[in-house]
């Protein structure tokens, strides 16, 4: 796999402020701020070609604000090449979701929904989909208990 | 003469059991588990069949894919909370008696899966007959619960469920 050396110069070029360059060693990474990141996405999409989504990571900063670190995965199987954005959010708010322009975001955000409750804005069926439906708080949150319920 | 010597012998050789002994006999000879794997260790389960170990000699080779066929149920593996209820309709399916064999530390007591997700022992769905421990329990050792539960069967011990029923003074 070779990464895309020039996209972060282009990215950066084409929206003129806003993003922010994160230094990784796997793949090139950019931060964008939430309202930008449904243009960003169709950007990305048309005209660099990355036309598959792999999956949406949440990383908890509790306590730190905003909360949530919101990671996208996505993969250009033309050049075969990966790259990484991501953008902050905190409980309150909502992320825009990204079904409109990846079908492929459907699961995975109602993934990153039913296990950290971030809320997904304009998702077809934001539903949880591993845990029971009357399930009650998002279990991959640091501060939701980490021991088994014993019953006895 | 001859003829009541045979008859003699034929009452000392065959008649002198019970219908309960031979029915006990009869039931555990043929314990049928149901084809239920939740995890690692229906690994093992399965390999319990295989000719390495032959479950065969026993007469509990034939896992049964429909609960209605199956006298015992194998717990094999980690009992996730959405998992339960499912778990806990196929035991009521089973037709009486059932036995259920909870088969590792998962199943047992939640094991190394202290968490929301994992049901802390099997116990708190269904009535458990034997508990074989291990992470996964060897095949010799799920083998060894089985033969654990042919013996309670011969000495005609009630199975788990029914023990409970009469503990609370109901009818089994
Ligand atoms: S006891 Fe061990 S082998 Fe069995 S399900 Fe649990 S983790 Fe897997």
């Amino acid at each position: 796999m070779t990464n895309d050396v020039g996209i972060i110069e282009r990215l950066k070029n084409h929206f003129a402020e806003g993003l922010e360059t994160v230094t990784s060693i796997d793949q090139p990474t950019v931060i964008v701020p939430r309202g930008q990141l449904l243009a960003f996405a169709e950007h990305l999409k048309s005209v660099e070609g990355y036309v598959m989504f792999n999956d949406v990571l949440v990383v908890d900063w509790f306590p730190a604000r905003p909360r949530f670190e919101v990671v996208y995965q996505v993969y250009q199987p033309e050049t075969r090449q990966r790259f990484r954005f991501k953008s902050f959010v905190d409980e309150s708010e909502s992320m825009p979701t990204m079904t409109g322009v990846w079908a492929g975001a459907n699961w995975p955000e109602r993934e990153a929904f039913d296990l950290f409750g971030v809320v997904f804005d304009g998702h077809p069926d934001l539903t949880r989909i591993y845990l029971p439906d009357d399930w009650e708080g998002h279990p991959l949150r640091k501060d939701y208990p980490t021991g088994g319920n014993r019953i006895d | 003469m001859g003829l009541n010597s045979a008859q003699k012998e034929v009452e000392r050789g065959i008649l002198l059991t019970t219908v309960d002994k031979m029915s006990h006999w009869a039931q555990k000879s043929s314990v049928w588990p149901a084809t239920f794997g939740l995890a690692c260790c229906a690994i093992e389960m399965m390999s319990v069949t295989s000719s390495r170990y032959d479950l065969a000699r026993f007469g509990s080779e034939a896992f049964r894919a429909s609960p209605r066929q199956a006298d015992l149920m194998i717990v094999a593996g980690r009992v996730s909370q959405k998992m339960a209820p499912v778990l806990r309709t196929i035991w009521e399916q089973m037709p009486e008696p059932k036995w259920v064999i909870s088969m590792g530390a998962c199943a047992s007591s939640g094991g190394v899966f202290d968490n929301y997700a994992i049901i802390q022992g099997v116990d708190h769905v269904v009535p458990v007959d034997v508990y074989v421990p291990g992470c996964p329990p060897s095949p010799e050792a799920l083998m060894f619960g089985i033969l654990k539960l042919r013996e309670k069967i011969q000495m005609g011990l009630p199975p788990k469920y029914q023990e409970v029923a009469m503990a609370r003074g109901g009818a089994s």
